[in-house]
């Protein structure tokens, strides 16, 4: 296999299992530093015992979050060097500032978190954990707005043969990252609170620690209640952008193909993987993807084969993953609802509880989706209209990245394996039994 | 500006050095060091607040050198492929291995975390030190930036020299934390390894400064300036001074002086880079250096201004938590 091919795969999966460690530190940390909060101001020492819990699962993550991001960062100079060469002056600029901003703070932190539940007050306990949640939130913020430059560059004129800054503000404030971050940690937030909500259904059907996981399940229904109402409608703002900026990638995303006014939305439709068109079209919906996407039944949106073949992302994958990501978008806000019907007697509704710890794992797949979504439907652009994946690859050997990237495979797969086997069984144990009152 | 932030890259490899180099020493001593599962923990225990942190002063300086000066990052780390890889995949189990070693009992489970932790400390110290010696004497690399040699052009005998006194230093700076941070016999028999570190310690510093002579232009800065001669002195006068104060029993100054040693010795080498970041050791016009790989004046003066208000503020709750945890681990203080 070619050098591209491989450096492709390596990214792949290096983001791939990175990003499933991530998304549940941006919301945990929230509701830990909530649970935290209600402890220094309740004086109620459930509260801890609860927070304790779900910190030591955050901990797990929070490393493995903290260890495959220097995988990424590096990646940049080994894999696709000249990409970093052309777009350093940008990129490379937003992931060191990220990292003085934010990620000095967050990792800092989490040592002194570890480290003193019992060394200092519960309010400044609560205040680090806040402090950690801001951080990781941030360090969201600044990568994804790195990540929007990607799929619409701006603020840059090209000089010196390369992409220099420009406008900084621009970059970091462009409609697409506001829009870009609401999305991923919205859909973080959700992946966090089905994890806790699922964890807290295992517990409620053995009838175990009822207080704390009532608590924690209300906590994070009310959280991803909210957060999977607001995504649903947040997600069609950035269709809406995708159609403006990336016409392609919605192209893709749709399986659309003949330019078209009125462009209609099919109900079932099947992209032909290994063509053009689509094997299967039924149930349309007249002029709902030109509303959808430009506000306007009769607007015009144009198809795939209005681009040249070596202009348009893999269709199917995209197309999939995209489809895959709008299914339980819509399923995860009826989750919700129906929840928030029986919040005050979970313990009756072992059928709900049941469903929501088989759900743990949706949110997983839905963001993975998203994210796929994202990046195999920038293709072939590596930055959109700028340059091409191909044209930023590392002039390294293949065999190293043969050899690289079956390391990791190998490798991660050990890591991962470890990591969520450590996860279910904290999961599983529950709380730390209550300390016994000093006699 | 450009010089600014050639020092600024240089320092923050040296912060990164000094702090993860106690990390990564005391890894690598931590099968000798150790010998039952209660020191073992404190030995966990005396990284744990610290580690991550100090991360972070490596994934700083890797994304300074690729914003500040992009084509040399570029470069740099594609030549250097195979050897990055390696310390990736070792810092990864390292901080694994920190993290979740002490979640379960079970000897099997730990003893596993342990390996990793020894492998994940060592390769890290050894490769970096290769790596660093690689980029003095130069690397080659043609005017495209393509990288012309294999891996086993890098472990040449200067660059294993420069891997093995990383090493070695980074193994006596441990020691040293293991020494401060410990009571009774673990502490004892960790400044009995400094003590026995340093020798060799001495020898491989004054063979690389020597051989630094004949195998790179390094020196040629320092003919030309003789006051930066300050600079490789803080390193001599640092690792003298270190052995006195461990003599004399000050754990803490035989450490500071230790670090003055690992700082100095890298701005030894970054200066004598100056102004090249990469040569290349086949085309010197193909050398890289703070003219030709360096951002946009915009984004050095915009990055200079969050360096100038974020560094001092890292540094200083950085200090905080040192400050706060500077007490010794013993048993009665293992949390997992």
């Amino acid at each position: 296999m070619e050098v591209l091919l491989l450096s492709r795969l390596q990214f792949a999966a290096t983001t791939f299992f990175h990003f499933l460690f991530v998304p549940l530190t941006l919301g945990l940390s929230i509701l830990i530093a909530i649970m935290e909060t209600r402890w220094a101001s309740s004086g109620n020492e459930e509260y801890k015992r609860m927070a304790r819990f779900w910190g030591k699962i955050f901990v797990i993550n929070f490393a493995l979050g903290v260890v495959t991001g220097i995988t990424l960062e590096f990646q940049f100079g080994t894999n696709w060097s000249r990409y970093a060469q052309y777009v350093g002056d940008i990129f490379g600029s937003l992931l060191a500032i990220e990292a003085t901003v934010a990620f000095f703070l967050e990792s800092t932190l989490i040592g002194v978190w570890i480290f003193t539940w019992d060394r200092i007050s519960p309010k400044v306990h609560a205040t680090i954990m806040w402090l950690i949640a801001a951080a990781v939130n941030t360090s969201a913020y600044f990568i994804l707005s790195a990540n929007a430059w990607m799929q619409h560059p701006v603020g840059y004129v090209i000089r010196n043969g390369r992409a220099e800054l420009e406008d900084f503000i621009a970059i970091i404030t462009q409609h697409l990252a506001v829009i870009e971050f609401l999305h991923t940690v919205s859909a973080a937030y959700i992946l966090s609170g089905f994890f806790v909500m699922g964890v807290s259904a295992y517990h409620l059907l053995k009838k175990k620690h009822l207080w704390i996981f009532n608590k924690s399940f209300k906590m994070a229904l009310y959280f991803s209640l909210f957060f999977s109402i607001f995504v649903v409608i947040q997600g069609h703002l950035n269709g809406a952008e995708v159609a403006r900026t990336q016409p392609s990638k919605l192209a893709a995303m749709e399986s659309h193909w003949k330019t078209e006014a009125n462009a209609p939305i099919y109900l079932f439709a099947l992209p032909n993987p290994f063509g053009e068109g689509n094997l299967v079209e039924i149930l349309p919906i007249p002029g709902a993807l030109s509303l959808l996407a430009f506000h306007d039944s009769s607007a015009v949106v144009k198809g795939l084969y209005d681009f040249k073949p070596e202009d348009r992302p893999p269709v199917f994958l995209t197309f999939s993953a995209f489809k895959i990501m709008l299914a339980l978008g819509m399923l995860f806000p009826l989750l919700c609802i129906w929840g928030w019907f029986i919040r005050n007697k979970l313990t009756e509704n072992p059928k709900y509880l049941r469903i929501m710890l088989w759900c743990i794992p949706l949110p997983y797949i839905a963001i993975e989706a998203g994210w796929i979504v994202t990046e195999v439907g920038r293709q072939p652009w590596l930055v959109w209209g700028v340059m091409r994946t191909s044209e930023g690859v590392s002039p390294v050997a293949a065999d190293q990245v043969a050899v690289s990237l079956i390391a990791f495979i190998i490798f991660y797969g050990l890591l991962g394996a470890a990591a969520f086997w450590l996860m279910a069984r904290y999961a599983k144990k529950g709380p730390e039994p209550a300390p016994e009152p000093a006699s | 500006m450009e010089t600014i932030w050639f020092l600024l890259w240089g320092l923050l490899w040296a912060i990164y050095f000094m702090l993860d180099g106690f990390d990564l020493g005391l890894g690598t001593l931590s099968p000798f060091v150790a010998k039952n599962d209660t020191e073992k923990q404190i030995l966990y225990q005396s990284m744990g607040p610290f580690w991550d942190g100090n991360e972070v002063w490596l994934i700083t300086a890797g994304g300074v050198t690729f914003a500040a000066f992009p084509t040399a990052y570029a470069v740099m780390f594609s030549a250097l492929y195979s050897p990055l890889m390696l310390i990736l995949f070792a810092l990864i189990i390292r901080g694994v291995a920190i993290e979740l070693r002490n979640k379960v009992e079970g000897s099997g489970w730990r003893d596993a975390w342990d390996i990793c932790l020894f492998v994940g400390s060592l390769v890290p110290a050894l490769l970096f030190g290769v790596a660093f010696a690689n980029i003095f004497q130069g690397i080659p690399i043609d005017a495209n930036g393509v990288y012309k040699g294999t891996l086993f052009t890098l472990l040449n005998p200067y660059g294993l020299l420069g891997g093995l006194l990383f090493l070695c230093l980074f193994c006596y700076h441990g020691a040293l934390w293991l020494g401060i941070k410990s009571t009774g016999d673990l502490e004892a028999r960790a400044l009995k390894y400094a003590r026995f570190l340093w020798p060799p310690l001495l020898v491989l510093a004054v063979v690389f400064l020597a051989a630094t002579w004949f195998a790179t232009p390094l020196w040629a800065n320092y003919l030309q300036n003789p006051v930066l001669m300050i600079v490789p002195a803080i390193a001599v006068v640092g690792l003298l001074a270190t052995r006195f104060f461990l003599q004399g029993g000050a754990a803490w100054k035989a450490w500071f002086s230790s670090s003055a040693v690992i700082v100095g010795a890298t701005l030894f080498g970054v200066i004598g880079l100056y102004p090249n970041l990469l040569p290349s050791s086949i085309d010197p016009s193909a050398s890289l250096n703070v003219t030709n790989a360096s951002s946009s004046p915009l984004t050095l003066k915009i990055m200079l201004g969050v360096a100038l208000v974020m560094v001092p503020i890292v540094i200083g709750y950085q200090l905080w938590v040192y400050h706060y945890f500077r007490h010794e681990v013993t048993e009665e203080d293992l949390i997992y």
